[in-house]
């Protein structure tokens, strides 16, 4: 456990959860951005704008952070090839058909004790924890 | 307007939150879910900090009438517990434990993950569009 950061993920997020009590409190929406991303061209006309200019304060983000303190954005891969485009079409699918991700249903639905949100969670906490199992068995970690 | 900008803030703090955490970054996520390896549970102290700030906060925003600058809060309403949930959910586990990457780090790491980070984010806007294409169809 070399690398535990319990204060600076703690502080993390405290950061996430006031993103999401932010959006709540001004636009009256759920922060999941599995949601909020499939809706940048799906949603309604007037239901789009807000969307993208959550997505760019996303994305601009980091390079924020990233001027204080710049090994952040050192991140590492252990996952490349194939293997991560099978990664990403799951995930893809996966948030889709199960109306959401770690940030919707991990932080906001739980925040809400809505049983569907907890279920969700464990489930993708099992199944995560199965596979980096699993990739561990087969020597891809 | 006044929208738009309030949710560019909420992006922002979003992704100060992914990025202070690591969670932007593949291998510490993990080793987070590598509980019976070499486990590091700083990850646990992201979703409980974000816990209990969303849940104290939603208490007193939700007491409101209605949003800033919205006419309502548009909350889900379902609570059945049905297949599709549980079997996403299921496929969104593997997906994020093979790579590291959920939605959230996947869009924020566009600047600086490089050439991996442009494979995922590409990969999976392409699966969610077509699927929400093909949902539409049907």
């Amino acid at each position: 456990m070399d690398n535990f950061t319990p204060i600076s993920a703690a502080l993390g997020g405290a950061m996430i959860g006031l993103a999401a009590v932010w959006l709540m409190a001004s636009a009256g929406r759920i922060a999941g951005i599995s949601g909020i991303l499939g809706g940048t061209v799906t949603a309604n006309k007037g239901d789009k704008l807000w969307r993208w200019t959550f997505l760019a304060g996303l994305i601009i983000a980091p390079l924020i952070v990233g001027l204080f303190d710049s090994s952040l954005l050192d991140v590492q891969f252990p996952t490349t090839g194939p293997l991560l485009i099978v990664a990403a079409v799951l995930v893809g699918i996966g948030t889709q058909l199960g109306n959401g991700c770690t940030s919707g249903h991990g932080v906001c639905g739980n925040a809400r004790l809505s049983m569907r949100s907890v279920l969700a969670t464990l489930t993708f906490m099992t199944t995560g924890v199965i596979t980096v199992f699993g990739l561990r068995l087969l020597g891809g970690l | 307007m006044r929208l738009s900008i309030s949710t560019f803030i909420s992006g922002l703090l979003f992704g100060g939150g992914l990025t202070v955490s690591q969670m932007v970054n593949p291998n510490k996520v993990m080793s987070f879910l590598d509980i019976f390896g070499d486990w590091d549970p700083s990850l646990a102290f992201v979703m409980g900090g974000a816990l209990i700030v969303t849940f104290i906060g939603y208490r007193l925003v939700l007491k409101r009438e209605r949003p800033l600058f919205e006419d309502g809060f548009r909350l889900p309403t379902r609570t059945d517990i049905d297949p599709p949930l549980l079997i996403g959910a299921g496929l969104f586990g593997v997906g994020w434990g093979l790579a590291g990457l959920c939605p959230g780090p996947a869009l924020a790491s566009a600047t600086f993950g490089g050439i991996n980070a442009y494979i995922f984010l590409g990969t999976m806007i392409m699966t969610i569009l077509l699927y929400r294409i093909v949902k539409q169809k049907t």
